[in-house]
Order: C-alpha cells, then structure tokens, then sequence
C-alpha cells in the first residue's frame, strides 16, 4: 500500500516536474516559430535639406535605413542602406524611399519644393536702356501726305532729344509709315521723308547722326488696320525702335 | 478710210528652240502647211485702218450705262485701238460720266468662227490635251480685241478638221455670217502630239487659205497651250494688222500667298503662276528687262530697300551695287542698257539713271518732296515719266532723258504709277482726280495723250484700282484692283473693256507686262 502511495506520488511529481519544466522553456526561448534568427522588419527615414529651394538651386537629400538588404529611391534608382546626394530638380519633387529587407519593407517620403526664382525686373531694380527708350521716346505723327514736323508734335521731339542726348550710348532706328492710301511706291518715298524729317529734327537737337538709321516701311507695316482716319493717324508715324 | 491689203506669203519658219510653261527649251517644230489646192498668194480681204476725224467721234458721254454696243465688226487694225480713243479726248470735259470709248462705233471686226478643233488621232489623251487647246485658242482670240468671234451655238453640227472637210456655205452665210474660220486637228502618237491649224477667208471660196500650220511637241498640258498661244498669235498678226500678238507674253506681279511679298509670274492669260524670287522680307516693283532676261525690283535687305536683278535665264540673283539711302521703282530704258530709279541716298527721294549694272548714277531731279516710279518712253527711249510731290499731292510729270523739260502733266488729285504706252504716244497711270476732304473719290486708272494732256476714264466704280501696265501690243492694260474686295490683277482692252480678273489667290499687286 505505502509502495503504491509513493508511485502515485513520483507519478504527480515527476508530472509536476514536467509541467514546470515546460514552462520555463518557453519563457526564455519559444520553441515553436521557426525564422527567428535575422528577421527583424526594416527601417527607413529620409530627409531633404533645405526643403525649399530656388529653381536651380541644390538641396542635400539624406536617408537612413536598417534591416534592409534593397533600398531605392523612385527617381533615383538603387542606393546605399544609408546615405546621402546632392539634387537639383526643376520642379518640386516628393522623393518616395523605399527599404525591402527579410523583415518586411519600409517607405518613407520627402518632399523638396523648388520655387521659381523671382522675375528679374524685380532681381535687377534699375531699369535698362531699353526699357528707358520704350516708356520714354515717344514717336511723331504726321499729316497725311506731309513729312514736315507739325506743331503739334514738336514736344515729344524735344522730349525725344533731351532723352536722347542724356543716353549718348544708345543707338536706334527710325521707321517712316503712312497710312493705306495712295501707291506703294510713293508711300515708301514719303515715309523716307518722314523718317528723314525725323532724323533732321534729331540731329539739329544735338543727338548724332551717327546713332540714327532710318528706314522707310511706307504702308507695308501698318500699326492699324482700319480704313478710317484714327487709324490712319495711327499709321503716319515716325516710329522709334532700340537698336540693340 | 486706208485699206490695206495683207499679202500671205508661204514663208517657211525654220524649227525654232522656244521656251516651255515650265521654263525649259524644248524643241517645238513649226512648218507652214502647203496651200493645197489653192493657188493663190494675195489675200483680197482687207484690213480697214480708222483715223477719224476727232470731232466727228463724240462719243455720247451721257451714256451712263456700260454700254452694251459692242457692234459686230471690221476692226481697226495697223493701228493699236488705242488711236482711236483719241477721238473721245473732245469729250473730257464730261469726264465724270462714263464714256464708252474705243472701236465699238462705225468699225466692224472681223467674224471670225472658230469651231473645237478635232482629234486626229484615237489616242486616250487627245481629249484633255484638246480641252486646253481649245479653251486657250479661243481665249486667245476672245482676248485680243481684234476680231468678234461667233458664237459656237451659230456653228453648222458638223466641223472642220481638215480643209476637205470646209463646207464653204454653212460658214460664209448667216447664221454664222463668219468672214474667217479657224480650224484644225489635234493628235497625239508616240509620244509626240501634232496640231494642224488653218485659217480661211471663207468668203473667198476661190483661195481660201491665209494660213495654214504644223506644230509638233512633246505631249503635255503645257505643250498644248503653248501651240494655241502660237497659233492664236499667228492669226492675230494677219487679222490685226500686222501686229505680234501677245499670246506668249508673261506678266510679272508681286504676291503675297508665300506668306512674305515675293516677285511672281504668269502667262498673260493668268495661266502658270509661279513664284519667281525668295527673299523672305518685302519684294516689290518687279520690272522685267525689254529682252525678257532679267527682272529689277525693290526689296527689303538689312541695308535697306535696295535695287535687285535677277536673271530669268540662270534663275538666280546677280549682283547690283548697293546705293545707299532708299531705292525704290527700277524701270528699263527702251535698249535695256540703262535703268531708271527713285534713290534717297542724298537725302531726298529723286530720279536717278544708270547703266543696267547700277554704274554711272546720274540724278536726273532735284526738288523737295517724294520723287519716284520713272516709266521710259518705250518708243523713243528719250523721255521718263514719274511721279512727284513738289508741289504736294503726287502729280505725274514728264522729263527728257537728261533731267530737262520737266513737265507738270496732272492738274489736280492724287496721280501715281505711270507707264508709258509701246507706241510712245500715251500715259496710263491710277488717278484719284478729285481729292480732299469730303471727296470720297476713288483711285481709278487714266489714259491720258502725251502731246495734248487729254484723257480719258477707263475704269469706272471698282474699288481702288493702282498700276497700270501696257500689253506689248498696246491693246490690253493689265492693273490691280480691290473691286473684288482685295487686291487681285486685271486686265481690260485698252479701251476700258473686257475686263476680267487674271488673280484668286492671295494679294497681288503691281503687274508688269513683258515686252515682248
């Protein structure tokens, strides 16, 4: 009976050993998932520094990741696990990360903002010559059939010459036009007259003849393309153009 | 009342080298047909020649209607229709109607019947060959002014091909009434097409023949209108007295369909336009040298307006001095030795001479004010007429070769473009005559006689009409005209009739006609 006893109690024991044991195993280290040795998942960040550029500028794009065996970059390719590269794209660009590795894979983005770089009227405040010419030289209208200065218009001579002779560098050349009526042939002779009216005129206000072409369109380049007289007199002109 | 009579002679032309639509040198032969069973060498049908006295040729200037007198008839000839619009100078001072002027009244033009010719052979493409020989042949004919030509509608149902084939009393009595019968046959055959032409005085059944002619050429379109235009010619140098007719000659224009102004050409009739130079910038005033072998015109360079020739015959730009200052309007002398010019190269825009290589430039006028478009008395070579703004609105003057003698011709208005008639007797030139505010005149085309300042109206309520151009027979003026709402070409008699528009595509203007 007391041997009986005691098998059960080996029997409880060793169970209880058993049970014990098993517990404890798999407290430490689970036996039964299989990979676990290199599987952790991956990870992944980038950056771009500066985030905003100007057109044409660079920025510093940086990137890190772990766990991963293939990185790329949409628009670049292939890259190092970590690293880092200098971009200069045209237009705002969102660079995508992209970390593949046992574990899983990783993405990540970054953005660059490339701005366009400001009109340059604004980058250079003084304007040109050739802005200076246009907003300033008025041209001079004539009557019709006539090439001599009208009262009229012996202003904007005068404005034209004082200007003139305040920009001794600029060159320029003056276009005789007339309006639609009359022959070809005698309107190309009259707008030479009036471009040479113009450049007499010039000439006596101090600018020099040396800076003056003149060229006669006649009614072949007309400003105005209606057959009325406000269209007319927009057309008999002398006109003035920068010569660069 | 002269008459004359024409004597035929069977002259054997050699085969002559001649220059095709396309501008090539084909050999096109031409034979006279022997006058078979005729034996005759006097043609006894005459050519009547009107000189009449001025005063008895008042034309009734109230006649405000275009009119439709055309009477039938014998017409003028040795001399160009043109003489007789000096009968109608009396009327100027009725200017402002119109007037119809020229040979409509008291002579008769020749009837002259001119049936489809046939085909001679059973070849597939004698039927377009013969279209456009037949409508060329007849425009020819219808274009010249010198004969009336009966309608096809009057014409017995079966025609001529061959002289065999004239039925003398289906053409010589009413309804055809015809005095002349052109006729003849078409083949084309082994790659040569053949036209055999004639021409009858179908009132003298006795000898009949004035005219009889082979051409053989390659088969083409072109071919074919070019023997029509020969042929057509042929009969017009019998019919109108003794004058080349202008069937091969050429009008030089500026058009803009390339997109740029460039220098074009085409055949008289409005046929085979081509483009002529490239430039790319603005090309105008195109001039074509009396021996047909170069063209002058004004074009826009990075220099300026400059002079350009160019050689027709190597097709291509040769070489001309730059002037300096603005060089608008060449114009040939008569010789085709020496041109006249508008230069501004000494400030102001005057005439200028020199040699036809741009050496020895004389300046012919000193005046303030535009002086421009010269024209040379193309008989004489002696006298320039041009355009000047010395006094203002532009006048047209006229001027000995030398500079000497210039002479206001304009009394008032607005007055460009002249050019001087072939027989040097007259001007035409585009006349705005009453000008000014509140005169909504409009630029019309003018002749005017040289030696007494008369003139005449020849275009009438059509737009602005500008540059006139004479034919090398002085019966035709070719110009241009908005009349049909831009500028095209068109060509009238000289005097004022048959009008028809020679242009469609694009803006064409300033014709020039060749000389020859």
């Amino acid at each position: 009976m007391k041997h009986r006893n005691l098998k059960w109690f080996a029997l409880v024991v060793a169970m209880g050993a058993v049970l014990m044991l098993g517990a404890c195993k798999k407290k430490t280290a689970p036996p039964p998932p299989p990979p676990p040795p290199a599987s952790p998942s991956p990870t992944a960040s980038i950056s771009v520094s500066p985030n905003t550029i100007e057109k044409g500028q660079s920025a510093s794009l940086t990137w890190q990741t772990s766990n991963a065996t293939d990185v790329s970059i949409d628009g670049i390719g292939a890259v190092q696990a970590s690293g880092s590269q200098s971009v200069s794209p045209a237009d705002s660009t969102t660079y995508h990360l992209t970390a593949k590795g046992a574990g899983g894979s990783q993405e990540a983005t970054a953005r660059l903002t490339v701005t366009q770089p400001p009109a340059p009227v604004a980058a250079t405040p003084s304007p040109t010559d050739e802005d200076l010419f246009g907003q300033t030289v008025k041209d001079i209208y004539f009557d019709y059939d006539k090439s001599d200065i009208r009262a009229d218009q012996q202003a904007a001579v005068q404005a034209d010459s004082a200007f003139l002779n305040q920009h001794a560098n600029i060159n320029f050349t003056i276009e005789g036009h007339c309006d639609e009526r009359g022959s070809t042939e005698y309107n190309l002779a009259l707008g030479d007259q009036r471009a040479s009216s113009v450049k007499n005129a010039l000439t006596a206000a101090g600018v020099s003849a040396a800076r003056i072409k003149t060229i006669s369109y006649g009614k072949e380049k007309p400003f105005c393309l209606e057959s009325n007289e406000a269209c007319w007199q927009q057309n008999r002109r002398g006109h003035f153009v920068y010569q660069k | 009342m002269n008459q004359f009579d024409i004597c035929v002679t069977a002259i054997g032309r050699a085969a002559s080298l001649t220059r095709n639509m396309a501008g090539e040198l084909v050999g096109l032969r031409e034979s006279n047909l022997p006058m078979r069973t005729y034996r005759s060498t006097i043609l006894s049908y005459g050519v009547f020649f009107f000189v009449l006295p001025q005063n008895s040729r008042r034309m009734d200037a109230s006649d405000s209607q275009a009119s439709g007198s055309r009477a039938p008839g014998l017409a003028l000839a040795g001399t160009f229709i043109t003489l007789l619009l000096l009968s109608v100078f009396v009327c100027s001072s009725f200017a402002q109607d119109w007037v119809r002027t020229g040979t409509s009244l008291g002579v008769q033009k020749v009837r002259l019947a001119v049936p489809d010719f046939k085909p001679s052979s059973a070849d597939p493409q004698n039927a377009a060959l013969l279209k456009t020989f037949n409508d060329t042949f007849w425009n020819d004919l219808d274009n010249s002014g010198v004969v009336e030509l009966v309608s096809k509608s009057f014409y017995p149902l079966q025609v001529p091909g061959q002289p065999a084939d004239v039925t003398f009393g289906l053409w010589n009595a009413p309804p055809p009434d015809a005095a002349m019968l052109a006729f003849g046959n078409l083949g084309a055959a082994a790659g040569k097409m053949t036209v055999q032409g004639w021409l009858f005085d179908v009132k003298n059944t006795a000898s009949p023949q004035v005219l009889g002619k082979q051409y053989t050429d390659v088969v083409t379109d072109d071919a074919a209108r070019l023997i029509a235009h020969r042929f057509a010619d042929e009969i017009i140098l019998r019919l109108g007295g003794g004058i080349p007719g202008i069937a091969e000659s050429k009008i030089f224009f500026v058009s803009d369909r390339s997109g740029h102004k460039e220098i074009w050409a085409m055949d008289y009739d409005g046929s085979n336009q081509h483009q002529i130079t490239h430039q790319g910038s603005i090309s105008l005033s195109p001039r074509v040298s009396p021996d047909g072998s170069r063209l002058a015109f004004s074009s826009l360079t990075k220099t300026g307006w400059e002079i350009m020739l160019y050689s027709l015959d190597l097709n291509r730009l040769v070489s001309f001095p730059h002037l300096g200052g603005t060089n608008l309007s060449p114009s040939w002398s008569p010789d085709g030795t020496r041109l006249a010019l508008a230069s501004s190269r000494g400030g102001d825009s005057e005439i200028y001479i020199c040699d036809a290589s741009g050496a020895n430039l004389h300046r012919m006028t000193a005046n303030k004010g535009p002086d421009v478009s010269p024209t040379w008395n193309r008989k004489t070579g002696a006298q320039i007429a041009f355009v000047s703004g010395r006094t203002g609105l532009p006048q047209i003057y006229t001027m000995e070769a030398d500079g000497t003698n210039q002479t206001r011709m304009t009394d008032q208005g607005y007055a460009v473009s002249p050019n001087w008639s072939p027989n040097g007797q007259f001007l035409t030139f585009a006349w705005v005559r009453k000008y000014g505010p509140g005169e909504p005149g409009s630029s019309d085309i003018y002749l005017m006689d040289i030696a007494s300042k008369q003139w005449v109206q020849l275009t009438h309520d059509g737009g602005h009409n500008d540059f006139p151009t004479w034919s090398p027979d002085g019966r035709h003026i070719a110009f241009q005209s908005g009349r049909s709402g831009k500028e095209e070409i068109w060509e009238m008699l000289a005097d004022g009739t048959k009008l028809h528009q020679l242009t469609f595509t694009g803006r064409n203007s300033q014709a020039n006609w060749s000389w020859k």
